[in-house]
């Protein structure tokens, strides 16, 4: 197999402020274009993971590897445009700042990544393609971020993720705030532009139903130990 | 892009950015507006008296003089001999000379004895002249000229008649021998506007019946006997002097300074106004510095802003960061947006003072002879605008830390 998209071994998390709380992950693994449904109920540390992973908060031991590179190994600034490179994030909702208008939002990883920039090509063409692919229509690509639906504005955190090809897209419970037939369209959208990207998706969830799309399932306690140290 | 997302973030608070922006520009414009009037009211100070270039009293001091002879506050100490006078005007460097008789008074304003050379050679305001709104410069002994605010207080017109009071605060009156308003002078905004004046002769003719401080018992002398009499002054308060050559304005001063048959006192207006000015300085320094502290407390009130806007703006900022923004980039973001809250506000405060001055300036002159200049904005006022713009950055610097070590802890982990 290739190098895995992503790779955590051995990562320990201890919460500032809260003795005694920590999270471990010894070991999971995404490969390229892979796609991996991570279930897990609120408080099972999901949150934290996907921080340790994008590289927001660091493990305090082990480590956290995104496309061959170790996070650990990078400054904060460089982490930061690290992730902006190789990773798309798209939240539960509210993915958009509300003031920017479509492009803005779809443009706005690449303001911070350079190379992905560069990869991208012509940027606004091909956040308008992306739209297009993504079933919105031409003229919410000049309007403001507030006035779309909740599903068009997942949609285009979508495009967001996606501009610029990075290989690896997170997702953190994208489909909570859609209702049954969108959330059934939105994954359709999604899985088809992952796909065309060749994007490796990591999805998180407390809703094991989503799981027959994906490549593989995990439960958050199977990989991680959330626990409570004695110490 | 980052610019028009953080114009486009204010503008999404326009109701809140814009109470603040208005603050600002409030402070900004009464912060300029009182520089504007501090500096209009120094030069307009200054301009009280020009093209006299020494003005002669018994000695005192310079301020005294100063306050008195121009000014009509306060008394003098005593008055220069007629003979001295004539000295002085005698003086081969000595251009002109304008006497001036004060020590009477027509209802609370100040009643001035001085020749009809005073028309001639008082200049205010960088060299203008006083012009004459109606009427003529005193033709008849028992003539008047009044300055813009007596005939304005007053209701006088032309032809009027106006009893001179004896002495100041005085309940005796010269009622034997009544002027008339022979002329109104345009108003100047100097202490001309209040002042009735007279010709020397007739100060002494007021005076034939009047032996120190009070009236000689018996009939008042008639008019017409007093009109054949020799009206020649005995003294004078104070002169104004113009020399015909300005170096030669040190020498006089020291010649009439060392005066050998009497002691007396000659000034430069100018120097003296400056002496004055030092004095007065300090209150409208304090009045510069509360309108500073306006602008501060406007600026504190930005950051109390910006302050309770971060809990709701945390989710933009945890957008940001999962975009791949360092947490310094949210640091100068708040600034960056601070900044342009700041320039908004000056810049609208220096329109705000601009329209002030198009309105107020003609009301400022009528009211009270202040002349405010309207120029193009100079390095003063851009010096203002650029310290609000830092001294808002800086402020802005308070909340912008806390907001940088939020998204540093927050992540990209959305907090509502």
């Amino acid at each position: 197999m290739a190098e895995p998209v992503l790779q955590v071994a051995g990562a320990t998390f201890r919460w500032p402020g809260r003795a005694g709380f920590s999270l471990s992950v010894p070991e999971l693994a995404i490969g390229a274009g892979e796609s991996l449904l991570l279930l897990g109920e609120s408080g099972s540390g999901k949150s934290t993971l996907l921080s340790l992973i994008c590289g927001t908060m660091l493990p305090h031991g082990g480590s956290v590897r995104v496309a061959g590179t170790d996070l650990t190994t990078l400054s904060g600034a460089k982490r930061d445009r690290f992730r902006a490179e190789t990773i798309g994030v798209i939240f539960q909702q509210f993915n958009l700042l509300p003031f920017g208008s479509v492009a803005d939002n779809i443009l706005l990883p690449l303001q911070f990544a350079p190379e992905r920039r560069k990869r991208a090509g012509e940027v606004r063409a091909v956040a308008a393609q992306l739209c297009d692919s993504l079933g919105l229509p031409e003229a919410v690509f000049t309007a403001r971020a507030n006035t779309l639906s909740v599903g068009q504005q997942q949609r285009v955190a979508v495009a967001r993720a996606l501009i610029g090809k990075p290989p690896l897209i997170v997702a953190d419970e994208p489909t909570s705030s859609l209702d049954a037939n969108s959330q059934a369209a939105f994954l359709d959208l999604l899985f088809a532009q992952c796909a065309a990207n060749k994007a490796a998706l990591l999805m998180v969830s407390h809703d094991p139903r989503l799981g027959e799309r994906f490549d593989r399932v995990v439960r958050m306690e199977e990989i991680a130990r959330f626990g409570r140290d004695a110490a | 892009m980052i610019l028009r997302l953080a114009i486009a973030s204010l503008f999404a608070r326009v109701l809140t950015v814009g109470m603040t922006v208005l603050a600002i520009a409030l402070s900004v414009a009464l912060f300029l507006g009182v520089e504007k009037v501090r500096t209009g009211a120094k030069d307009s100070f200054a301009d009280t008296i020009s093209g006299t270039d020494l003005i002669v009293g018994a000695r005192s001091g310079s301020v005294q003089l100063l306050l008195y002879s121009v000014f009509r506050i306060g008394n003098a100490t005593n008055n220069v001999t007629w003979e001295s006078y004539l000295d002085i005007a005698a003086r081969p460097d000595v251009d002109w000379i304008v006497p001036i008789s004060l020590g009477d008074s027509h209802r609370q304003f100040r009643v001035m004895g001085t020749s009809t050379a005073f028309f001639e050679h008082y200049k205010y305001r960088r060299g203008r002249s006083l012009q004459m709104a109606e009427g003529k410069v005193m033709d008849d002994l028992f003539d008047t000229v009044i300055g813009a605010d007596v005939a304005a207080t007053l209701g006088y017109d032309l032809g009027d008649p106006i009893v001179v009071a004896h002495g100041l605060a005085s309940f005796a009156e010269h009622k034997d021998q009544p002027f008339q308003v022979a002329g109104i002078l345009e108003k100047t905004g100097t202490p001309v506007d209040r002042t009735v004046i007279v010709s020397m002769e007739a100060i002494e003719a007021i005076h034939v019946d009047w032996q120190g401080g009070g009236q000689k018992p018996g009939e008042p002398t008639p008019v017409e006997v007093i009109r054949q009499m020799d009206l020649t002054p005995k003294a004078v308060t104070a002169a104004l002097v113009g020399v015909d050559s300005p170096l030669k304005t040190f020498r006089i001063q020291r010649a009439i300074n060392q005066y050998k048959e009497e002691p007396l006192l000659a000034i430069l207006p100018g120097v003296a106004l400056g002496e004055l000015w030092a004095i007065v300085g300090i209150a409208e320094t304090a009045l510069l510095a509360v309108s500073a502290m306006v602008v501060v407390t406007a600026l504190i009130g930005m950051m109390a802003t910006i302050f309770s806007s971060l809990n709701e703006r945390r989710r933009e900022m945890a957008i940001f960061r999962a975009m791949g923004a360092r947490p310094r980039t949210i640091l100068g973001l708040l600034v960056l947006e601070a900044m342009l809250t700041a320039a908004l506000g000056a810049v609208l405060g220096l329109g705000l003072l601009y329209l002030g001055l198009v309105v107020g300036q003609p009301l400022l002159d009528a009211a009270y002879g202040l002349w405010i200049p309207i120029t193009a904005p100079g390095m003063g006022e851009i010096w203002v605008i650029g310290a609000v713009v830092v001294a808002g950055a800086i402020v802005s610097l308070v909340p912008a830390l806390r907001a940088y070590r939020m998204s540093l802890a927050d992540g990209m982990i959305v907090r509502t």
